[in-house]
């Protein structure tokens, strides 16, 4: 399990934009890159993030090694009610992270 | 009266003058200052900084009971905000049982051993790193405040004197880019003046949180020199000598840097 | 083989005004950009007009490791991908913007390998792609390990 940062505004007024933001400790090692002995190091990035608001679809990135390590994404939702937010990171190597967070609309 | 001066007497006198002229200089610069927007923008806001994965880690670590002893930081120290707020400011310091001055990574692996029986983290290990970010960060903001101990003040000299030491094929100082040239550029950076107040710090060419330590290290191999290994000595004076030059500056662990 | 009297004419015509719809037509790209080839496959052979999509990446970049990238489109944009010049693959990233997106922008921290022009395509809802570029010179950290 991959430590992860996430930032949800505290409450939120209906029909408000708000940002999500996003961090996750992750390598995101190229495979262009050479290791210690001159070996290039394999390929091990997270190649898809997913949010949703109970099961919509929020935001969706396909995301390559030019990606920065520890990916940081930030995305807009549009705040109609509450509801469960799901954070899903997908990579190399079988990666697979869900996170959930409650989103709290007044 | 012909009598030469104690070889003692004369080093504390040095090391008195060495403060004054520490002390009479112009207030310290951080390095965040030099950053660009958008770096300072991703040191200061908590949900950009990726120094914080390290920080959470620590927070996690602090909780969990370890070694022989089966106990955590917490059994001990209660909560960290708390009890660790200002400790990461005075740090090195001086430890009876070492003898000398110990930094703030020995520290905690002194209290593995001793207050939970647990075998100590390797130097510049993630678990190392997380704690060390966890305790640093309860010091954020608060100045850095060396204590005025008698019985580092050779050891602070020692430091300074390494500071202004031309070394390595380049055949330079630390003092000579980050004294007589802080402000001005090297290559497409500003030279900062090499505070050690954001430690351990999230640096971009790492892609990764690290320590003071190998930062250091990463100077002398920029000035061609043999970089003194993890936890010698040398690099526990430099950073006694470093913080008293940074005295009064905020710490800003964990900060970001290029 | 017969002609219809006119028809060569008409050929040549038709020649002309397609070279000059060729050289009217909004430049995209030099002939021999890199990035060309990357675009217009995401595309499916359409060339990006210009507008709609923004990309901001500061000018000068102490460290290729972590380089800030905002990325925004004006409307009902549902996709935005960012292309890259000279890092040893094209693509940098694809971003989709579902039905609960409050709208298309998106921060995030990318790799540059050298100084080089990055690109944002955007679709808007018709269908129309949209791009925009930017330069950045990228710096390289003292004192490294």
């Amino acid at each position: 399990m991959a430590r992860t940062l996430i930032t949800v505004p505290k409450t939120v007024r209906r029909g408000e934009t708000v940002e999500l933001r996003t961090l996750i400790a992750h390598p995101m090692e190229t495979g262009y890159r050479a290791g210690a002995d001159g070996r290039v190091l394999p390929r091990d990035i997270l190649r898809r993030f997913e949010c949703r608001l109970d099961g919509e679809l929020v935001f969706e990135a396909e995301l390559f090694p030019a990606v920065a390590a520890n990916p940081f994404l930030s995305f807009s939702l549009r705040a109609d009610a509450s509801g469960t937010l799901s954070f899903r990171w997908q990579g190399d190597n079988g990666f697979e992270q869900t996170e959930t967070a409650a989103l709290v609309v007044t | 009266m012909k009598r030469a001066m104690k070889p003692a007497l004369l080093a504390a006198l040095s090391a008195a003058a060495a403060w004054l002229v520490v002390a009479a200089a112009a207030a310290p610069r951080s390095g965040v200052e030099s950053m660009s927007p958008e770096l300072q923008a991703m040191q200061r806001d908590d949900a950009r900084n990726p120094g914080l994965l390290w920080v959470r880690d620590g927070e996690a670590a602090w909780s969990r009971t370890e070694g022989r002893a089966q106990r955590s930081c917490a059994s001990c120290h209660g909560e960290a905000a708390r009890s660790m707020r200002g400790a990461a400011a005075r740090y090195p310091a001086f430890d009876a049982e070492r003898g000398g001055a110990i930094d703030l990574a020995e520290r905690i692996n002194r209290c593995r051993a001793q207050g939970q029986g647990a075998a100590a983290l390797a130097r510049e290990s993630d678990a190392l790193l997380a704690l060390e970010a966890f305790v640093a960060h309860q010091s954020r903001g608060l100045p850095i405040a060396p204590a005025a101990d008698a019985r580092l003040a050779g050891a602070v000299e020692r430091g300074r004197a390494l500071f202004v030491r031309r070394i390595g094929q380049l055949d330079l100082s630390c003092a000579q880019c980050h004294d007589a040239r802080a402000g001005q550029r090297l290559g497409g950076s500003v030279i900062p003046e090499g505070h050690p107040n954001g430690y351990p710090i999230y640096r971009l060419e790492w892609q990764s949180l690290g320590s003071l330590q190998r930062r250091l290290r990463n100077c002398m191999s920029g000035v061609r020199a043999e970089p003194y290994a993890f936890g010698a000595e040398e690099l526990i004076e430099l950073e006694l000598y470093l913080k008293q030059r940074a005295a009064g500056l905020a710490i800003e662990t964990p900060a970001v840097r290029p | 083989m017969t002609t219809k009297p006119g028809s060569t004419r008409r050929a040549a015509l038709a020649a002309g005004a397609g070279l000059v719809a060729l050289l009217a037509r909004p430049r995209a790209f030099a002939a021999d950009d890199p990035l060309r080839a990357a675009v217009l496959a995401f595309t499916g052979g359409t060339a990006p007009a210009e507008g709609r999509v923004h990309l901001e990446l500061p000018p000068l970049v102490e460290n290729g490791n972590t380089v800030p990238l905002v990325v925004s489109a004006e409307g009902a944009v549902r996709t935005i991908a960012v292309f890259n010049e000279r890092n040893p693959q094209r693509d940098v990233a694809v971003f989709r913007f579902g039905p609960r997106s409050g709208g298309a922008r998106v921060e995030t921290r990318i790799r540059l390998a050298t100084s080089q022009r990055l690109v944002a395509v955007a679709q808007d809802g018709d269908g129309m792609w949209w791009q925009a570029g930017v330069d950045v010179i990228v710096t390289l950290a003292a004192c490294i390990e």
